[in-house]
């Protein structure tokens, strides 16, 4: 590579970089902190090890029931664990449970509001009928039905969650396809004379798509909120393994006497479900163009 | 303007929504035999010998039961039939409220449901009601103006809206109860026992419905009609209640038929947590023991409630919105 | 008429920002002027020219963030400036009526019309019991001409027509009896003869000794009315003065440009811009391709029927025939509800008609299927009134326009900046989105689009309704050009009779769906035969004097 080569490649790495750091600085600050909160989770989720202060599964019975310090940031459990590093371990389940149940939701999801948007008449029908019969159920009593049948593992909880809230999305997207299929631009491509599949795959699909990101963010959140209510429920993945919601159960029989052990992992819950809501609100004004990028 | 001419001929407007109705209550019943159907399905897919299970569950521990006993056991309720036998059956006996017995108490399921959705309909429609006043008070006085304090409030709905309902009734259940001892801890002591609990599933629920009311709100403040009553002499704070409050309430009454589903799911965690009596209680207890009779009963029961709610929403709905009626 | 004595209404030096951008946010620069009873204010310019701004002030409502500054606004002999809300209140509806452009927004949808019309009253406490409002209401939609007016006064705004629902509005305002009456474009989004009957009525609260401030961007609806008028311009006043004198003899080259781009039957054919405006620069040789003789698009016998949301099938079209012949512009014009969109829409193929056929360069156009008209769709290209609408969000200037040239000279390179050149569009908009461009720029775009496939027919429907006087008249120019330079032919469809006689060489009127009149584009206009053409007519304001050649 000639000089002047790499010096373009520098340029141009240069200039990407100027472009993420130009794009951060259109954030406003709560989206920022929000982003950096979900940045945080998922290295907590990748290398637990580096944020953790204790062994999260040494019990020390000289230190039960400690409150918040600096010496255990979140306080320590009935057997002495440092609440901390014991949320901290949980994020990696956590989060595998919530973007596993997402991942199958939306596709689910998908699979349905795309089917229905896109074929329209008879088949939309009995698709939207069909989502009528999944809302009629209580989400929570949808995933007690499956747990009650399945057992509760990880993997039912996954299914539980997603198939609980696939419906919502699922109208969503068909919304999105129908509203799409009526727009102008639709009609303007259909007049230049291109194919019923050109239009779908140009315009149609992209454009109903748009919302996906969003979708993935909200349903996030949401889902681990969820799936921790199952567990809570002692209905979830069995109690050694710290899972928030797990640690909200397990803390639930101390809470007179240790507020912390309740608190605590309830607000890891709250600050990523509300980092993922900001977040996805932040990219829908910025995909409906309410905020200019860039 | 020349109207259009008229090449078919119009049916009475009265028995044009009578047709409505009808057509609506007729789908109401279609979609609950889908859920009972539903439900059917999924506990058909319960691995294992059922007559062993029951058994369990109901001594509550693991017996080995003779091959002549289990069978005994099946032929009584059925289980050596063929699916199909069996999915009759239970459709046959949806329209009594027959649900079967409880593997556990071997009492009809009907009757346990009775005796405990009493509190679960009080609590649920107390905290709708609860959650609707807290979300106008905060929109009418915040949404729309300029400033810190509305942006901030926009913010605590988006955090409430978030939280899950059953860490909020810890919360409230250790500082008011527990702390301050300004309500019983648990049980159903009438009236105060019912303000924890209600106020648990209602906060999670009143950021939400605000959220959808605060947008609407903003949206339809900036509309000329709102201008048009403030030029007639009308004030800011008569403009909010008198126009824009019931343009902005359209999407949250569609928004309640829905919440009854998020608010019964939230009741089984709070029922829970506050050891209250009501059939979201029973629910977990059910599960946790693996009582499908008492599962799919209250999955169904609740299920029914919900499509019930949503159809009165639907059939209230033109008294909100009169142009609807006009229609 | 005299204008002695105490003027009703006395601003001097408005000016209103928003903001703290000072000279940015000043959307308002200094507005003077004195209203006397039984007289009308004309306030005319384009959209941002901050004339309902100007008007919002005067109430005491210029909208959130709003900072007015004047060294009088007299009421009466009151200043009102500085005034409490609730002072404001006493006068907003008591003495102060307001009027905005559209009727269906502008009342509450979820109210009956008559307690749309009695809230004024109940709120100064006028009436004293919901009988006697009930009263009041009735008398003021009687006065205002509303047939039926109890059983109109329990419906809703969307059980009436639009001509209706702007008279109930009008009442509104008119319910306590104000001295003076603000009406911001009150005619809009009316039909020209629903225009003419609102029009009417304004006179006759005019003639009964109140005063009038009407705004409007149409120069020949001012001019009707007005006794004193105002030209704004970005805030400026750009030429104030009495409306004879105006029209007559403007003295400002704004004004003067504004009376130019209107439209009108002495400049037919002509350029309508003024010469130092953007000029068509044909690039090279993109005519379309020719044609066997006989007309290029032949419509016979076309009827559409669509069933409503009441299941009730209401015919759209009843019997619609035209040809159009190569390098022709054939104009329909009508009111709402004619039928004219339907026919555009079975014209692209868009519809199927239920009776009759459309033929294409001689070749069948409907009754085939779609995949045989694909190829052949290339010669026929529609222009709309909303082009943003038209245009995919995520896609560049660049991207629209490459999309619409036909696969078999794609990627050519230069066609694009060829297309843009055509339509006087610098080449570095290629890579902005529709979002960015302005209204005029972005129709702009739609007609580059559509000229990419070299179609010998344009369909254009309503192309310059949503634009200001000024760049409706570059358009127009540019669609003439395109029409020299190139030979394509236009189907026009316009409700606007200056438009369509300025553009056409024959017209159509439809009324009903049906044709009631049609023929040589000035024999229509100067010299209609059928009652329907002529009641038309009749409605359309008229500038007092002949815009000069």
């Amino acid at each position: 590579m000639s000089s002047t080569d790499q010096a373009l490649v520098f340029r141009a790495v240069e200039r990407r970089r100027s472009a993420v750091a130009a794009f951060v600085r259109t954030l406003p600050p709560g989206v920022a902190v929000a982003a950096l909160v979900i940045v945080l989770f998922v290295a907590a989720a990748a290398a637990p090890g580096h944020l953790q202060t204790h062994n999260p599964f040494r019990t020390d019975l000289y230190a039960t029931l400690q409150p918040p310090s600096l010496a255990h940031l979140f306080g320590t459990d009935q057997s002495g664990r440092d609440l901390f590093s014991r949320v901290v371990e949980g994020t990696r389940q956590s989060l595998t449970i919530g973007i596993g149940a997402t991942g199958l939701s939306l596709s689910i999801a998908l699979l349905l509001g795309v089917t229905a948007g896109l074929a329209g008449g008879a088949v939309d029908a009995a698709i939207s009928r069909f989502l009528e019969v999944l809302f009629a159920f209580p989400n929570l009593f949808l995933a007690l039905l499956f747990v009650t049948v399945f057992a509760a593992t990880p993997a039912t909880l996954v299914i539980a969650v997603g198939i609980g809230t696939a419906p919502g999305y699922a109208r969503m997207i068909r919304g999105q396809f129908l509203s799409v299929k009526r727009a102008g631009y639709v009609e303007a491509a259909r007049t230049l004379g291109h194919s019923y599949g050109r239009v779908v795959r140009q315009h149609i699909f992209p454009n109903a798509m748009r919302p996906l990101v969003v979708m993935i963010t909200l349903g996030l959140g949401q889902s681990i909120v969820w799936a921790s209510g199952l567990a809570f429920l002692g209905l979830g993945v069995a109690p050694p393994s710290p899972e928030w919601g797990a640690l909200l159960d397990a803390g639930r029989h101390y809470v007179t006497r240790a507020w912390w052990l309740e608190v605590m992992p309830g607000l890891a819950i709250i600050a990523f479900a509300l980092s993922a809501t900001v977040v996805s609100r932040h990219l829908q004004d910025r995909l409906e163009g309410r905020v200019h990028a860039g | 303007m020349s109207e259009p001419a008229i090449t078919a001929r119009q049916a009475p407007p009265w028995r044009r929504r009578t047709a409505a109705v009808l057509r609506r209550l007729l789908g109401a019943v279609a979609v609950f035999w889908a859920v009972a159907t539903f439900t059917f399905c999924v506990q058909s897919l319960l691995p294992g010998d059922r007559a062993e299970m029951m058994l369990n569950v109901a001594s509550g521990t693991l017996v080995q039961a003779s091959k002549a006993e289990l069978a005994a056991v099946n032929a009584r309720y059925g289980f050596d039939q063929p699916l199909s036998v069996q999915y009759l059956r239970y459709i046959e006996a949806l329209p009594r409220g027959d649900f079967g017995v409880s593997y556990q108490t071997h009492r009809p399921v009907r009757d346990m449901i009775a005796e405990q959705i009493r509190p679960t309909i009080l609590l649920t429609a107390s905290a709708l009601v609860l959650a609707w006043v807290i979300a106008i008070v905060v929109t009418v006085t915040t949404a729309g103006r300029p400033g810190r304090l509305s942006r901030f409030i926009g913010g605590v709905q988006v955090a409430t809206a978030v939280a899950p309902p059953y860490w909020i009734g810890t919360i409230l259940l250790v500082v008011f109860a527990v702390r301050l001892r300004l309500f019983p801890v648990e049980g159903d002591n009438g009236l105060p026992g019912l303000v924890l609990p209600a106020a648990a599933l209602a906060i999670p629920l009143s950021g939400f419905l605000g959220q959808v009311i605060r947008e609407e709100f903003s949206r339809v403040l900036e509309q000329p009609f709102v201008t048009t009553a403030r030029m007639r002499g009308m004030g800011d704070t008569g403009v909010r209640l008198r126009h824009v409050l019931r343009h902005a309430a359209l999407p949250g009454v569609t928004l309640s038929g829905w919440a009854v589903g998020a608010l019964f799911s939230g009741a089984a965690v709070i029922e829970t947590v506050f050891a209250r009596p009501g059939i979201g209680g029973l629910l977990v207890a059910a599960t946790s023991s693996r009582d499908i009779p008492l599962v799919t009963g209250i999955i169904v029961a609740s299920a029914g409630i919900y499509i019930l709610a949503n159809l009165l929403v639907d059939l209230a709905y033109p008294i909100i919105d009169p142009r609807l009626r006009a229609r | 008429m005299p204008a002695d004595g105490v003027p009703l209404l006395k601003v001097e030096d408005l000016r209103v920002s928003f903001g703290r951008d000072e000279p940015r946010g000043t959307v308002v620069k200094g507005v003077s002027f004195t209203l006397h009873p039984g007289r009308c204010l004309g306030i005319v310019g384009e959209s941002g020219s901050g004339k309902s701004v100007t008007a919002r002030s005067i109430v005491g409502l210029a909208g959130l963030g709003g900072f007015v500054h004047a060294k009088t606004i007299a009421f009466n002999g009151h200043s009102l400036i500085g005034q409490a809300d609730r002072q404001w209140r006493r006068i907003r509806g008591r003495h102060i009526g307001y009027i905005l452009q559209d009727a269906l927004t502008s009342l509450d949808q979820l109210r009956s019309v008559g307690r749309e019309v009695g809230e004024g009253l109940e709120l100064h406490g006028v009436t004293r019991s919901a009988a006697e409002r009930d009263a009041r209401v009735v008398e003021l939609l009687t006065s205002v001409g509303l047939p039926d007016p109890a059983i109109k006064a329990r419906q809703l705004p969307s059980e009436l027509s639009g001509g209706q629902r702007q008279r109930a509005l009008i009442a509104s305002a008119l319910a306590l009896d104000p001295e003076l009456l603000i009406a911001d474009e009150p005619t809009t989004a009316l039909d020209v003869t629903v225009q003419a009957q609102v029009l009417d009525l304004l006179e006759q609260t005019k003639a009964r000794g109140k005063a009038l401030i009407l705004i409007s961007h149409d120069l020949a609806v001012v001019s009707r009315m007005a006794d004193e008028v105002i030209v704004m311009c970005n805030g400026d006043v750009v030429e104030q003065g009495p409306a004879a004198e105006i029209f007559a003899r403007p003295r400002h080259g704004y004004t003067r440009r504004l009376i130019d781009a209107i439209p009108s039957a002495h400049r037919r054919g002509s350029r309508l811009a003024p010469a130092s405006a953007p000029r068509l620069r044909v690039a090279e040789e993109v005519r379309p391709e020719a044609v066997a003789s006989g007309p290029l698009l032949e419509a016979s016998g076309l009827v559409k029927r669509f069933r409503g949301p009441d299941k009730i099938l209401r015919t759209a079209v009843a019997g619609v025939s035209f040809a159009l012949a190569q390098g022709e512009t054939l104009g329909i014009v009508g009111e709402s509800g004619s039928g004219k969109s339907t026919v555009a829409r079975i014209v692209m193929a868009l519809e199927e008609p239920d009776e009759g056929y459309v033929r294409l360069n001689g070749l069948p156009w409907t009754g085939i299927a779609e995949r045989e008209r694909r190829a052949r769709r290339r010669f026929i290209a529609m222009v709309y009134q909303d082009p943003l609408s038209s245009f995919d969000p995520r896609w560049t200037i660049e991207r629209i326009i490459a999309d619409a040239i036909p696969d078999t000279e794609a990627h050519r390179p230069g066609r694009v900046s060829e297309l843009l050149n055509l339509v006087s569009l610098p080449a570095s908009h290629r890579g902005r989105r529709a979002l960015d461009l302005s209204g005029g720029q972005r129709q702009r775009v739609a007609v580059a689009r559509a000229v990419a496939s070299r179609p010998n027919v344009i369909v254009c429907d309503e192309p310059v309704s949503a634009l200001d006087v000024s760049v409706q008249a570059q358009i127009l120019d540019l669609l003439g050009d395109l029409k020299r330079e190139l030979g394509v032919s236009y189907l026009f469809i316009s409700h606007d009779l200056g438009v369509v006689h300025h553009v056409s060489d024959r017209v159509l009127v439809m009324s009903g769906g049906e044709v009631v009149e049609s023929g040589e584009a000035d024999d229509v206009f100067l010299a209609p035969r059928h009652p329907y053409s002529r009641t038309l007519l009749a409605a359309v304001p008229r500038l007092p004097i002949a815009p000069a050649a």
